[in-house]
């Protein structure tokens, strides 16, 4: 199917693509012509699906994103600045996106935090849905029931019921005097542990960096769920087979475990990868989130501010997709 | 069987005897296994309990009687064992009634969701066809976008519902779907359901992990392509698909995003249960006419029975269906 001919405008491959769907023509009866249309009614439901009930709505956000709303009125207008672009005075709508990087106190702050934590929490969680996922696929007693419990973080943070008791003002009058008591009196083991090793020298930042994440284990092991799931389908199609000659050949466990295992489920790191950074950018409590719903529903109702922020967002987290995707591609390219 | 004279190393020896004969080896493997097994138990179990340790606590809460829950020498076993609290939960979100809705739009929704998903995810995975970059990105977009951007634009669109304006011109008024299930239903079925990107990425990362030869040798044979999809790619995908749904029943169980903005007319579990704090004041001040104000210690108790209540079928339901699919992919790894 590579071989194309070769175009000599630029317009033709265009023609040649809409020659594909009409009949009547020497394109329309190729092989390429032919799986280019099942390949198109296949993805016929993405397609009238974008159409119908997305397109309207990101340029609508788009075009708030540019104007200043006004919600009680019910007005849209542009909401022009003047920047200084390569010594030009230029009138852009770029409004909004000023607001947000230049006069929203809370939200450059917040975005570089949530960037920073989501760093450490998809690597954290990747090592740990992979080991965890390793351990669940050897053979023990109760094998079944670990599975059980390590499907329970998908349920238990999904949709209305992590946030339900989080809404609760009781609770988080409990979870802070908890956190106070224990911070007070109670033994803090992994703080104590973090003294003994910075008081011996050893580099400051790694540990504290190590210490966040043992601290908050839970959330880790409550964002996971999925990611073993995948991690664990991934790691039971590997043919037992490929195992048996290793081990015939004199390979250790370890060394199976990185020539066989680890090539073998890495392409499932990317899509691991992937959604652990979109499910960190989605999460309901994340504080950027937060902030551009209370921004966009609390007393500001300022639309086209949040709208803008929240393409900011986008464009973030898509940034940090690409990047993630382009070293893991290269780096799973290098195993095969 | 007959047996002969040979004595096999490990055959009814003793441990210190096998072991001289293997040099050593047997010990050192054997002392290997017990730690392994021991380090995999001790991690097993920390995790485990994290994970379940909340439900356990909520489990015996739930069947306090209202005085225990303030009595400080009750820790974790209640003095009064009472099953009431699950009543009164059951009448504040009226409870039959509402799971029943829940079980049977979850279990079409996500039907929906698989089939549509599972044809695009093909299509991108196997054909070639003009714009297929194009609506690639539209599938991440899809991922990546949060909801709540789009969902003003979209509620708006469903109350006034209409196409190209022919219901007002035919019958003078435009439709308000936003109460009927059609308009999620049209959105499952074209992709744009809850997290419909995600499965898309993954049974498209599937499909092409799949030799093409098969499909080859099918071609060959004289299949159609549609042929080929039914015959020879989904039995193959089933686990995979199999997970998808899943996951989506999951998350349209407890989803409350979009039952809320979209299928307002029918009772939600998730819905009922977002709303249990304002309901739980009326249902007491109807029953005693003095104490309108729920004391805080009892509002968590109910909140999180009903969480409880919201776990327990798809904490069955996994418990039925991880063995097959997670060792029907055991069996398709085997074949190639």
């Amino acid at each position: 199917m590579k071989n194309r001919v070769k175009r000599n405008h630029w317009y033709e491959g265009i023609t040649e693509a809409i020659q594909m769907y009409i009949p009547g023509n020497k394109v329309y009866r190729t092989i390429q012509a032919r799986r280019a249309r099942t390949g198109t009614l296949f993805i016929l439901p993405l397609i009238i699906g974008f159409l119908l009930f997305m397109v309207r709505p990101l340029y609508l956000s788009f075009i708030m994103s540019l104007s200043k709303v006004v919600v009680v009125e019910g007005t849209m207008s542009r909401f022009n600045i003047s920047l200084n672009i390569l010594g030009k005075n230029l009138i852009v709508p770029f409004g909004n996106y000023n607001y947000a990087f230049v006069s929203d106190p809370d939200f450059n702050k917040l975005l570089v935090d949530e960037i920073g934590r989501m760093a450490i929490n998809t690597i954290a969680t990747l090592v740990m849905s992979f080991v965890i996922a390793v351990i669940l696929n050897q053979n023990f007693k109760g094998r079944t029931v670990c599975r059980i419990i390590f499907f329970l973080p998908v349920i238990l943070s999904s949709g209305v019921l992590p946030g339900i008791e989080k809404q609760n003002a009781y609770f988080n009058l409990m979870t802070s005097i908890s956190d106070a008591v224990e911070k007070s009196s109670g033994v803090d083991l992994s703080r104590s542990l973090q003294n003994l090793l910075s008081v011996s020298g050893v580099a400051q930042e790694v540990f504290d960096v190590i210490f966040k994440m043992i601290d908050s284990i839970y959330d880790i092991v409550m964002a996971s769920g999925i990611q073993i799931i995948v991690f664990l389908t991934g790691l039971q199609s590997i043919s037992p087979s490929l195992y048996e000659a290793a081990e015939v050949e004199g390979c250790s466990a370890w060394e199976s475990f990185w020539k066989i295992t680890f090539p073998m489920v890495s392409p499932l790191l990317l899509v691991n990868c992937i959604y652990t950074i979109i499910d960190f950018f989605m999460k309901n409590d994340n504080t950027v989130m937060e902030h551009i719903n209370t921004l966009m529903y609390g007393t500001q109702m300022d639309f086209g501010a949040a709208s803008a922020e929240s393409w900011i967002y986008f464009g973030v987290a898509l940034v940090f997709i690409g990047i993630s995707t382009f070293i893991i591609t290269r780096a799973v390219k290098s195993y095969e | 069987m007959s047996k002969n004279n040979t004595v096999f190393i490990g055959e009814s020896k003793s441990f210190r005897e096998r072991n001289r004969r293997s040099n050593g080896y047997l010990l050192k493997h054997t002392a290997g296994q017990i730690t392994i097994s021991i380090v995999r138990a001790l991690l097993m179990f920390g995790l485990c309990f994290m994970i379940i340790q909340p439900l356990i606590t909520r489990f015996s809460v739930s069947l306090m009687a209202a005085e225990d829950i303030y009595d400080s020498t009750i820790r974790l076993l209640p003095r009064n064992v009472t099953l009431d609290n699950y009543r009164i939960v059951a009448e504040l979100t009226s409870m039959p009634q509402s799971m029943i809705n829940t079980a049977w739009i979850s279990l079409v929704m996500s039907l929906c969701q698989i089939v549509s998903t599972t044809l695009v995810a093909y299509g991108f995975a196997r054909f070639e066809f003009p714009l297929k970059k194009f609506w690639f990105a539209c599938v991440v977009v899809l991922i990546i976008i949060p909801p709540q951007t789009i969902q003003t634009a979209l509620f708006m669109s469903f109350t006034h519902f209409d196409i190209l304006g022919i219901f007002k011109a035919t019958t003078g008024s435009d439709i308000n779907l936003r109460s009927s299930l059609i308009p999620y239903t049209a959105m499952c079925l074209t992709c744009m359901g809850l997290k419909d990107g995600l499965y898309i990425y993954m049974l498209r990362q599937y499909f092409r992990s799949v030799p093409v030869s098969l499909e080859e040798a099918a071609y060959v044979d004289g299949c159609g392509t549609m042929h080929t999809f039914l015959k020879i790619m989904l039995p193959d995908a089933v686990p995979t698909i199999a997970s998808c749904f899943l996951f989506s029943f999951v998350w349209q169980w407890t989803d409350l995003f979009y039952t809320r903005n979209f299928i307002s007319g029918y009772k939600i579990y998730s819905r009922e249960l977002s709303n249990i704090t304002s309901i739980m004041g009326k249902y007491f001040a109807r029953n005693a006419t003095e104490n309108v104000t729920v004391p805080l210690g009892r509002q968590m108790q109910l909140i999180g029975i009903g969480v409880f209540i919201c776990c327990v079928p798809l904490i069955i339901l996994y418990a039925f269906t991880q063995k097959t699919f997670v060792q029907s992919l055991a069996m398709t790894g085997s074949k190639e």
